[in-house]
Protein backbone atom coordinates (compact mmCIF):
# COMPACT_ATOMS: atom_id res chain seq x y z
CA UNK A 1 0.00 0.00 0.00
CA UNK A 2 1.17 3.52 -0.83
CA UNK A 3 -0.12 6.66 0.84
CA UNK A 4 -0.10 10.34 -0.11
CA UNK A 5 -1.98 13.53 0.67
CA UNK A 6 -3.87 13.25 -2.61
CA UNK A 7 -4.55 10.35 -4.97
CA UNK A 8 -5.38 11.54 -8.49
CA UNK A 9 -7.09 9.03 -10.77
CA UNK A 10 -6.22 9.71 -14.40
CA UNK A 11 -2.97 11.02 -15.91
CA UNK A 12 -4.53 13.06 -18.67
CA UNK A 13 -4.05 16.81 -18.80
CA UNK A 14 -6.68 17.39 -16.07
CA UNK A 15 -5.10 14.88 -13.67
CA UNK A 16 -1.55 15.91 -14.49
CA UNK A 17 -2.29 19.63 -14.18
CA UNK A 18 -4.09 19.05 -10.86
CA UNK A 19 -1.09 17.04 -9.64
CA UNK A 20 1.27 19.79 -10.73
CA UNK A 21 -0.56 22.58 -8.87
CA UNK A 22 -1.04 20.36 -5.80
CA UNK A 23 2.67 19.53 -5.71
CA UNK A 24 3.44 23.24 -6.01
CA UNK A 25 1.47 23.74 -2.81
CA UNK A 26 3.76 21.20 -1.15
CA UNK A 27 1.35 18.25 -1.11
CA UNK A 28 2.42 14.67 -1.71
CA UNK A 29 0.57 13.32 -4.74
CA UNK A 30 0.22 9.93 -6.42
CA UNK A 31 -1.35 9.79 -9.90
CA UNK A 32 -2.81 6.48 -11.10
CA UNK A 33 -3.26 5.87 -14.82
CA UNK A 34 -5.08 2.92 -16.37
CA UNK A 35 -3.18 3.05 -19.63
CA UNK A 36 0.52 2.25 -19.91
CA UNK A 37 0.80 5.65 -21.63
CA UNK A 38 0.51 9.07 -20.00
CA UNK A 39 -2.17 11.28 -21.57
CA UNK A 40 -3.43 8.57 -23.90
CA UNK A 41 -7.09 9.54 -23.85
CA UNK A 42 -8.81 12.73 -24.90
CA UNK A 43 -5.84 14.83 -23.75
CA UNK A 44 -3.81 13.69 -26.75
CA UNK A 45 -6.81 13.32 -29.00
CA UNK A 46 -8.30 16.77 -29.46
CA UNK A 47 -7.99 19.76 -31.76
CA UNK A 48 -5.87 21.85 -29.39
CA UNK A 49 -8.34 24.71 -29.11
CA UNK A 50 -7.73 27.21 -26.30
CA UNK A 51 -10.90 29.15 -26.67
CA UNK A 52 -13.56 30.93 -24.68
CA UNK A 53 -15.99 31.59 -27.52
CA UNK A 54 -18.54 28.93 -28.39
CA UNK A 55 -18.69 27.75 -24.80
CA UNK A 56 -21.58 27.40 -22.40
CA UNK A 57 -21.64 30.52 -20.17
CA UNK A 58 -21.18 28.25 -17.11
CA UNK A 59 -17.64 27.35 -18.14
CA UNK A 60 -16.62 30.70 -19.63
CA UNK A 61 -15.24 32.07 -16.31
CA UNK A 62 -12.72 29.23 -15.96
CA UNK A 63 -11.81 29.49 -19.67
CA UNK A 64 -11.28 33.25 -19.35
CA UNK A 65 -9.24 32.86 -16.19
CA UNK A 66 -6.82 30.42 -17.82
CA UNK A 67 -6.40 32.45 -20.98
CA UNK A 68 -5.75 35.63 -19.04
CA UNK A 69 -3.54 34.24 -16.30
CA UNK A 70 -2.09 30.82 -17.12
CA UNK A 71 -1.71 30.07 -20.84
CA UNK A 72 0.40 33.15 -21.75
CA UNK A 73 3.33 31.99 -19.60
CA UNK A 74 2.62 28.24 -19.39
CA UNK A 75 5.70 27.23 -21.41
CA UNK A 76 7.95 29.19 -19.05
CA UNK A 77 6.12 27.94 -15.98
CA UNK A 78 6.41 24.25 -16.94
CA UNK A 79 9.81 24.44 -18.65
CA UNK A 80 8.53 22.88 -21.91
CA UNK A 81 7.18 24.57 -25.03
CA UNK A 82 3.43 23.97 -25.26
CA UNK A 83 3.19 25.94 -28.56
CA UNK A 84 0.56 28.36 -27.32
CA UNK A 85 -0.78 30.88 -29.83
CA UNK A 86 -3.25 33.62 -29.07
CA UNK A 87 -4.25 34.66 -32.57
CA UNK A 88 -8.01 34.47 -32.33
CA UNK A 89 -10.86 32.15 -33.24
CA UNK A 90 -12.95 32.58 -36.38
CA UNK A 91 -16.26 30.75 -36.50
CA UNK A 92 -17.39 30.96 -40.09
CA UNK A 93 -20.78 31.31 -41.71
CA UNK A 94 -21.94 31.01 -45.33
CA UNK A 95 -25.67 31.74 -44.98
CA UNK A 96 -27.81 34.23 -43.02
CA UNK A 97 -28.99 31.30 -40.92
CA UNK A 98 -25.38 30.46 -40.01
CA UNK A 99 -24.82 34.05 -38.94
CA UNK A 100 -27.92 33.90 -36.77
CA UNK A 101 -26.55 30.81 -34.99
CA UNK A 102 -23.19 32.49 -34.51
CA UNK A 103 -24.73 35.70 -33.23
CA UNK A 104 -26.72 33.85 -30.60
CA UNK A 105 -23.55 32.18 -29.32
CA UNK A 106 -21.64 35.45 -29.41
CA UNK A 107 -24.38 37.33 -27.54
CA UNK A 108 -24.43 34.73 -24.77
CA UNK A 109 -20.66 34.97 -24.36
CA UNK A 110 -20.66 38.79 -24.46
CA UNK A 111 -23.23 38.77 -21.68
CA UNK A 112 -20.65 37.18 -19.36
CA UNK A 113 -17.94 39.62 -20.36
CA UNK A 114 -16.15 37.98 -23.29
CA UNK A 115 -14.90 40.09 -26.21
CA UNK A 116 -16.49 38.23 -29.12
CA UNK A 117 -18.24 39.97 -31.99
CA UNK A 118 -19.72 39.42 -35.43
CA UNK A 119 -17.62 40.56 -38.38
CA UNK A 120 -18.43 40.86 -42.09
CA UNK A 121 -16.87 39.15 -45.11
CA UNK A 122 -14.30 41.93 -45.68
CA UNK A 123 -13.04 41.77 -42.13
CA UNK A 124 -12.90 37.97 -42.27
CA UNK A 125 -10.78 38.19 -45.45
CA UNK A 126 -8.49 40.70 -43.79
CA UNK A 127 -7.88 38.31 -40.92
CA UNK A 128 -7.58 35.23 -43.11
CA UNK A 129 -7.15 35.73 -46.88
CA UNK A 130 -7.22 31.97 -47.57
CA UNK A 131 -10.92 31.56 -46.88
CA UNK A 132 -13.50 30.91 -49.59
CA UNK A 133 -15.48 33.82 -51.07
CA UNK A 134 -18.62 31.99 -49.97
CA UNK A 135 -17.92 33.00 -46.37
CA UNK A 136 -20.24 35.94 -45.64
CA UNK A 137 -19.33 36.55 -42.02
CA UNK A 138 -17.98 35.09 -38.81
CA UNK A 139 -17.84 35.46 -35.09
CA UNK A 140 -14.43 36.66 -34.00
CA UNK A 141 -12.85 36.25 -30.59
CA UNK A 142 -9.38 37.79 -30.74
CA UNK A 143 -8.22 36.40 -27.37
CA UNK A 144 -8.86 32.76 -28.31
CA UNK A 145 -6.08 30.56 -29.63
CA UNK A 146 -4.61 27.10 -29.68
CA UNK A 147 -1.78 25.03 -28.27
CA UNK A 148 -0.23 21.60 -28.81
CA UNK A 149 -2.24 19.13 -26.71
CA UNK A 150 0.36 16.36 -26.99
CA UNK A 151 3.09 18.61 -25.65
CA UNK A 152 0.97 20.47 -23.08
CA UNK A 153 -0.26 17.23 -21.52
CA UNK A 154 3.22 15.73 -21.31
CA UNK A 155 4.61 19.08 -20.10
CA UNK A 156 2.29 19.04 -17.08
CA UNK A 157 3.26 15.40 -16.44
CA UNK A 158 7.00 16.04 -16.71
CA UNK A 159 6.82 19.19 -14.58
CA UNK A 160 4.73 17.44 -11.91
CA UNK A 161 7.14 14.48 -11.91
CA UNK A 162 10.02 16.90 -11.37
CA UNK A 163 8.19 18.30 -8.34
CA UNK A 164 8.11 14.81 -6.86
CA UNK A 165 4.68 13.56 -7.95
CA UNK A 166 4.60 9.76 -8.29
CA UNK A 167 2.93 8.58 -11.50
CA UNK A 168 2.01 4.90 -11.74
CA UNK A 169 0.77 3.62 -15.09
CA UNK A 170 -1.11 0.41 -15.87
CA UNK A 171 -3.25 0.87 -12.77
CA UNK A 172 -6.88 0.08 -13.48
CA UNK A 173 -8.93 1.47 -10.60
CA UNK A 174 -11.58 -1.03 -9.57
CA UNK A 175 -13.00 0.73 -6.55
CA UNK A 176 -12.95 3.78 -4.30
CA UNK A 177 -13.56 2.85 -0.66
CA UNK A 178 -14.65 4.85 2.34
CA UNK A 179 -12.74 4.57 5.58
CA UNK A 180 -14.47 6.06 8.63
CA UNK A 181 -17.01 7.84 6.45
CA UNK A 182 -14.47 9.43 4.10
CA UNK A 183 -13.37 8.41 0.63
CA UNK A 184 -9.80 7.38 1.24
CA UNK A 185 -8.71 4.12 -0.41
CA UNK A 186 -8.28 3.64 -4.14
CA UNK A 187 -8.12 -0.03 -5.11
CA UNK A 188 -6.46 -1.16 -8.34
CA UNK A 189 -5.82 -4.63 -9.72
CA UNK A 190 -2.33 -4.54 -8.14
CA UNK A 191 -2.45 -2.46 -5.01
CA UNK A 192 -4.33 -0.14 -2.65
CA UNK A 193 -3.49 3.56 -2.49
CA UNK A 194 -4.63 5.81 0.34
CA UNK A 195 -4.98 9.58 0.43
CA UNK A 196 -6.78 12.30 2.37
CA UNK A 197 -8.34 13.48 -0.89
CA UNK A 198 -9.16 11.65 -4.09
CA UNK A 199 -9.41 13.53 -7.37
CA UNK A 200 -11.32 11.61 -10.04
CA UNK A 201 -10.20 12.82 -13.48
CA UNK A 202 -10.46 9.66 -15.55
CA UNK A 203 -12.50 10.90 -18.48
CA UNK A 204 -15.39 8.63 -19.39
CA UNK A 205 -14.01 5.90 -17.09
CA UNK A 206 -14.86 8.24 -14.19
CA UNK A 207 -18.48 7.12 -14.44
CA UNK A 208 -17.72 3.50 -13.60
CA UNK A 209 -15.27 4.44 -10.85
CA UNK A 210 -17.62 6.98 -9.23
CA UNK A 211 -20.31 4.30 -9.39
CA UNK A 212 -18.31 2.15 -6.97
CA UNK A 213 -18.96 4.74 -4.27
CA UNK A 214 -22.58 5.41 -5.16
CA UNK A 215 -22.26 8.48 -7.37
CA UNK A 216 -23.58 8.48 -10.91
CA UNK A 217 -22.36 10.92 -13.53
CA UNK A 218 -24.74 11.36 -16.47
CA UNK A 219 -22.36 11.08 -19.39
CA UNK A 220 -21.77 9.04 -22.50
CA UNK A 221 -18.71 8.62 -24.71
CA UNK A 222 -18.51 10.10 -28.17
CA UNK A 223 -15.97 9.44 -30.90
CA UNK A 224 -13.76 12.32 -32.00
CA UNK A 225 -11.84 11.94 -35.26
CA UNK A 226 -9.09 14.12 -36.70
CA UNK A 227 -6.75 14.25 -39.65
CA UNK A 228 -3.22 15.61 -39.92
CA UNK A 229 -1.63 16.99 -43.09
CA UNK A 230 2.02 17.11 -44.07
CA UNK A 231 3.85 20.34 -43.23
CA UNK A 232 2.62 23.26 -45.34
CA UNK A 233 4.16 26.72 -45.60
CA UNK A 234 2.85 28.99 -42.80
CA UNK A 235 -0.64 30.19 -43.82
CA UNK A 236 -2.59 31.39 -40.79
CA UNK A 237 -2.54 31.18 -37.01
CA UNK A 238 -6.22 31.47 -36.09
CA UNK A 239 -8.30 28.61 -34.83
CA UNK A 240 -11.08 27.93 -37.37
CA UNK A 241 -14.55 26.57 -36.87
CA UNK A 242 -17.88 26.84 -38.67
CA UNK A 243 -21.50 27.46 -37.73
CA UNK A 244 -22.42 24.11 -39.23
CA UNK A 245 -19.52 22.28 -37.55
CA UNK A 246 -18.22 21.05 -40.93
CA UNK A 247 -14.72 21.03 -39.47
CA UNK A 248 -12.47 22.76 -36.93
CA UNK A 249 -8.73 23.08 -36.59
CA UNK A 250 -5.55 25.05 -37.03
CA UNK A 251 -2.04 25.00 -38.44
CA UNK A 252 0.60 23.85 -35.96
CA UNK A 253 4.11 25.25 -35.39
CA UNK A 254 5.39 22.26 -37.32
CA UNK A 255 3.41 23.40 -40.38
CA UNK A 256 0.96 20.52 -40.45
CA UNK A 257 -2.74 21.21 -40.15
CA UNK A 258 -4.83 19.35 -37.58
CA UNK A 259 -8.52 19.28 -38.47
CA UNK A 260 -11.39 17.54 -36.77
CA UNK A 261 -14.98 17.09 -37.81
CA UNK A 262 -18.02 14.92 -37.62
CA UNK A 263 -20.41 12.85 -39.71
CA UNK A 264 -23.38 12.91 -37.36
CA UNK A 265 -22.84 9.35 -36.15
CA UNK A 266 -20.39 10.21 -33.35
CA UNK A 267 -22.75 9.09 -30.59
CA UNK A 268 -23.28 5.70 -32.22
CA UNK A 269 -19.77 4.44 -32.92
CA UNK A 270 -18.53 1.05 -31.78
CA UNK A 271 -16.00 0.73 -29.02
CA UNK A 272 -13.82 -2.33 -29.42
CA UNK A 273 -11.48 -1.14 -26.70
CA UNK A 274 -9.44 1.00 -29.05
CA UNK A 275 -10.61 4.16 -30.75
CA UNK A 276 -10.37 3.66 -34.53
CA UNK A 277 -11.18 5.91 -37.46
CA UNK A 278 -14.31 5.26 -39.46
CA UNK A 279 -13.86 5.26 -43.22
CA UNK A 280 -16.45 7.98 -43.85
CA UNK A 281 -15.25 10.59 -41.35
CA UNK A 282 -11.96 11.82 -42.81
CA UNK A 283 -13.51 12.20 -46.30
CA UNK A 284 -16.33 14.21 -44.73
CA UNK A 285 -13.87 16.47 -42.88
CA UNK A 286 -11.89 16.93 -46.13
CA UNK A 287 -15.00 18.10 -47.96
CA UNK A 288 -15.72 20.56 -45.17
CA UNK A 289 -12.20 21.97 -45.28
CA UNK A 290 -12.06 22.31 -49.07
CA UNK A 291 -15.37 24.21 -49.07
CA UNK A 292 -13.93 26.79 -46.68
CA UNK A 293 -10.17 26.77 -47.45
CA UNK A 294 -10.00 25.81 -51.15
CA UNK A 295 -6.22 26.08 -51.31
CA UNK A 296 -5.82 23.10 -49.03
CA UNK A 297 -7.38 20.70 -51.57
CA UNK A 298 -3.92 19.50 -52.60
CA UNK A 299 -2.55 19.20 -49.05
CA UNK A 300 -1.58 15.62 -48.30
CA UNK A 301 -3.00 13.81 -45.31
CA UNK A 302 -0.33 11.79 -43.50
CA UNK A 303 -2.43 10.30 -40.75
CA UNK A 304 -5.76 10.24 -38.99
CA UNK A 305 -6.66 9.36 -35.45
CA UNK A 306 -9.64 8.95 -33.18
CA UNK A 307 -10.40 9.25 -29.48
CA UNK A 308 -13.29 9.20 -27.06
CA UNK A 309 -14.66 12.27 -25.38
CA UNK A 310 -16.69 12.15 -22.17
CA UNK A 311 -19.93 13.95 -22.93
CA UNK A 312 -22.03 15.24 -20.07
CA UNK A 313 -25.79 15.32 -20.51
CA UNK A 314 -25.80 19.14 -20.39
CA UNK A 315 -22.48 19.75 -22.16
CA UNK A 316 -20.30 21.08 -19.34
CA UNK A 317 -18.05 19.21 -16.89
CA UNK A 318 -18.36 18.55 -13.18
CA UNK A 319 -15.67 20.33 -11.19
CA UNK A 320 -16.77 19.92 -7.61
CA UNK A 321 -16.50 18.28 -4.20
CA UNK A 322 -19.09 15.62 -3.48
CA UNK A 323 -20.98 16.38 -0.24
CA UNK A 324 -22.16 12.80 0.29
CA UNK A 325 -18.64 11.43 -0.13
CA UNK A 326 -16.23 13.66 1.80
CA UNK A 327 -12.74 13.49 0.34
CA UNK A 328 -13.93 12.89 -3.24
CA UNK A 329 -13.46 15.61 -5.87
CA UNK A 330 -14.77 15.18 -9.40
CA UNK A 331 -13.19 16.64 -12.54
CA UNK A 332 -14.74 14.88 -15.50
CA UNK A 333 -17.31 15.13 -18.29
CA UNK A 334 -15.39 17.76 -20.26
CA UNK A 335 -17.47 16.95 -23.35
CA UNK A 336 -14.69 17.38 -25.88
CA UNK A 337 -13.61 20.85 -24.81
CA UNK A 338 -11.54 20.23 -21.70
CA UNK A 339 -8.08 20.81 -23.13
CA UNK A 340 -8.28 24.60 -23.30
CA UNK A 341 -9.50 24.97 -19.72
CA UNK A 342 -7.14 22.37 -18.23
CA UNK A 343 -4.69 24.84 -16.64
CA UNK A 344 -7.60 26.62 -14.94
CA UNK A 345 -9.15 23.32 -13.87
CA UNK A 346 -5.85 22.09 -12.38
CA UNK A 347 -5.57 25.33 -10.42
CA UNK A 348 -9.14 25.15 -9.14
CA UNK A 349 -8.85 21.46 -8.21
CA UNK A 350 -5.75 22.22 -6.14
CA UNK A 351 -7.80 24.90 -4.34
CA UNK A 352 -10.74 22.57 -3.71
CA UNK A 353 -8.34 20.05 -2.15
CA UNK A 354 -6.85 22.66 0.19
CA UNK A 355 -10.24 24.24 1.01
CA UNK A 356 -9.42 27.58 -0.58
CA UNK A 357 -11.95 29.64 -2.50
CA UNK A 358 -11.62 28.88 -6.23
CA UNK A 359 -10.00 31.66 -8.29
CA UNK A 360 -13.01 31.77 -10.59
CA UNK A 361 -16.71 31.00 -10.57
CA UNK A 362 -17.37 27.27 -10.94
CA UNK A 363 -20.82 27.33 -9.37
CA UNK A 364 -22.44 26.18 -12.63
CA UNK A 365 -20.31 23.03 -12.68
CA UNK A 366 -21.63 21.34 -9.56
CA UNK A 367 -22.21 17.56 -9.41
CA UNK A 368 -25.79 17.89 -8.12
CA UNK A 369 -27.17 20.12 -10.89
CA UNK A 370 -29.03 17.35 -12.72
CA UNK A 371 -32.82 17.28 -12.47
CA UNK A 372 -35.59 15.66 -14.47
CA UNK A 373 -36.78 17.97 -17.25
CA UNK A 374 -40.01 19.04 -15.55
CA UNK A 375 -38.18 19.89 -12.33
CA UNK A 376 -35.47 21.73 -14.27
CA UNK A 377 -38.18 23.74 -16.03
CA UNK A 378 -39.76 24.59 -12.68
CA UNK A 379 -42.97 22.72 -13.56
CA UNK A 380 -42.91 20.02 -10.89
CA UNK A 381 -45.54 20.46 -8.20
CA UNK B 1 2.95 -3.74 -12.75
CA UNK B 2 6.23 -3.89 -14.61
CA UNK B 3 9.50 -1.96 -14.74
CA UNK B 4 7.79 0.84 -16.62
CA UNK B 5 4.85 1.40 -14.25
CA UNK B 6 6.34 3.51 -11.50
CA UNK B 7 7.62 6.56 -13.29
CA UNK B 8 9.70 7.57 -10.28
CA UNK B 9 11.94 4.49 -10.62
CA UNK B 10 15.60 5.59 -10.62
CA UNK B 11 17.11 5.09 -14.08
CA UNK B 12 20.28 7.03 -13.32
CA UNK B 13 21.56 10.34 -14.65
CA UNK B 14 21.61 11.40 -18.28
CA UNK B 15 25.20 10.91 -19.43
CA UNK B 16 26.13 12.56 -22.76
CA UNK B 17 27.41 10.19 -25.47
CA UNK B 18 29.67 11.05 -28.43
CA UNK B 19 27.01 10.17 -31.04
CA UNK B 20 24.15 12.07 -29.41
CA UNK B 21 23.87 14.39 -32.40
CA UNK B 22 23.23 11.47 -34.77
CA UNK B 23 19.88 11.85 -36.56
CA UNK B 24 17.60 8.88 -35.86
CA UNK B 25 14.28 10.08 -37.33
CA UNK B 26 15.17 11.49 -40.73
CA UNK B 27 11.72 12.86 -41.57
CA UNK B 28 11.54 15.05 -38.47
CA UNK B 29 15.30 15.32 -37.79
CA UNK B 30 15.25 13.98 -34.25
CA UNK B 31 18.62 13.04 -32.74
CA UNK B 32 19.64 10.18 -30.50
CA UNK B 33 20.54 12.64 -27.75
CA UNK B 34 17.08 14.22 -27.83
CA UNK B 35 15.45 10.79 -27.50
CA UNK B 36 17.74 9.79 -24.61
CA UNK B 37 17.10 13.10 -22.84
CA UNK B 38 13.33 12.69 -23.21
CA UNK B 39 13.53 9.32 -21.44
CA UNK B 40 15.24 11.04 -18.51
CA UNK B 41 12.46 13.66 -18.48
CA UNK B 42 10.01 10.82 -17.81
CA UNK B 43 8.81 9.77 -21.26
CA UNK B 44 9.04 5.99 -21.03
CA UNK B 45 6.81 4.79 -23.85
CA UNK B 46 7.23 5.04 -27.61
CA UNK B 47 3.90 6.87 -27.87
CA UNK B 48 5.00 9.55 -25.40
CA UNK B 49 8.39 10.00 -27.09
CA UNK B 50 6.68 10.31 -30.46
CA UNK B 51 4.13 12.84 -29.23
CA UNK B 52 6.80 14.98 -27.58
CA UNK B 53 9.63 14.84 -30.15
CA UNK B 54 7.65 14.00 -33.33
CA UNK B 55 9.97 11.12 -34.26
CA UNK B 56 7.86 8.78 -36.39
CA UNK B 57 5.33 11.52 -37.20
CA UNK B 58 6.82 12.61 -40.51
CA UNK B 59 6.15 11.49 -44.06
CA UNK B 60 7.21 7.88 -43.47
CA UNK B 61 5.20 7.68 -40.21
CA UNK B 62 8.01 5.86 -38.43
CA UNK B 63 8.49 3.08 -40.92
CA UNK B 64 12.23 3.83 -40.97
CA UNK B 65 13.11 4.78 -37.38
CA UNK B 66 10.60 2.93 -35.19
CA UNK B 67 12.95 0.04 -34.38
CA UNK B 68 15.93 2.31 -33.76
CA UNK B 69 13.93 4.53 -31.39
CA UNK B 70 12.71 1.47 -29.50
CA UNK B 71 16.27 0.20 -29.05
CA UNK B 72 17.51 3.55 -27.76
CA UNK B 73 14.63 3.94 -25.29
CA UNK B 74 14.97 0.34 -24.03
CA UNK B 75 18.71 0.74 -23.41
CA UNK B 76 18.15 3.99 -21.55
CA UNK B 77 15.49 2.37 -19.32
CA UNK B 78 17.54 -0.82 -18.95
CA UNK B 79 14.59 -2.97 -20.04
CA UNK B 80 14.00 -5.44 -22.86
CA UNK B 81 12.77 -3.79 -26.08
CA UNK B 82 9.99 -6.39 -26.04
CA UNK B 83 8.47 -4.52 -23.08
CA UNK B 84 7.93 -1.41 -25.22
CA UNK B 85 4.76 -1.31 -27.30
CA UNK B 86 5.25 0.12 -30.80
CA UNK B 87 3.42 3.33 -31.64
CA UNK B 88 0.03 2.91 -33.30
CA UNK B 89 0.06 2.69 -37.09
CA UNK B 90 -2.37 5.15 -38.58
CA UNK B 91 -4.16 5.40 -41.90
CA UNK B 92 -3.54 6.31 -44.66
CA UNK B 93 -0.52 4.09 -45.41
CA UNK B 94 0.86 6.70 -47.84
CA UNK B 95 0.17 10.46 -47.90
CA UNK B 96 -3.07 11.16 -49.80
CA UNK B 97 -4.27 14.52 -51.15
CA UNK B 98 -7.30 15.99 -49.45
CA UNK B 99 -9.35 16.23 -52.68
CA UNK B 100 -8.71 12.53 -53.36
CA UNK B 101 -9.76 11.54 -49.86
CA UNK B 102 -12.82 13.78 -50.21
CA UNK B 103 -14.15 11.77 -53.17
CA UNK B 104 -15.77 9.15 -51.05
CA UNK B 105 -19.01 9.59 -52.95
CA UNK B 106 -19.45 9.83 -56.71
CA UNK B 107 -21.46 13.02 -56.83
CA UNK B 108 -19.10 15.34 -55.01
CA UNK B 109 -18.14 18.47 -56.94
CA UNK B 110 -14.82 18.91 -55.17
Amino acid sequence: MMTADVIVIGAGIIGSASAYYLAKKGLKVIVLEKSDIIGNGGSSRNGGGVRQSGRDPREIPIAMYGIKNLWPHLSEELGYDVEYHQDGNLRLGKTPKHLETLKKLADKASAVGLDVRMIDADEVKEINPYLSDEVIGASWCPTDGHANPLKATLAYYMAARKLGVTFITGQDVTEIKKIRGKARAVVTQDDVYEGDSIVLAAGFASRKIAGTIGIDIPMISKLIECLVTEAEPPMFNQMLGTAEADFYGHQTNHGSFVFGGSTGFEMYKKDNGTPVNYSDTVPCICRGIIRYVPQLRDAKIVRSWAGWSDNMSDGVPIIDKVDEVPGLILACGFTGHGFGIAPGVGTVISQLVTDEDPVCDISGLRYDRFYAKDVAAGKAV
Amino acid sequence: MNELSNRSRDIGEFIPQPDDDMIVCRCEEVTKGEIRKAVHEGLWTIAEIRRYLRCGMGLCQGQTCAKLVKGIVARELKVSPALLEPATSRSPMRPVEMHVFAKETEDTDL
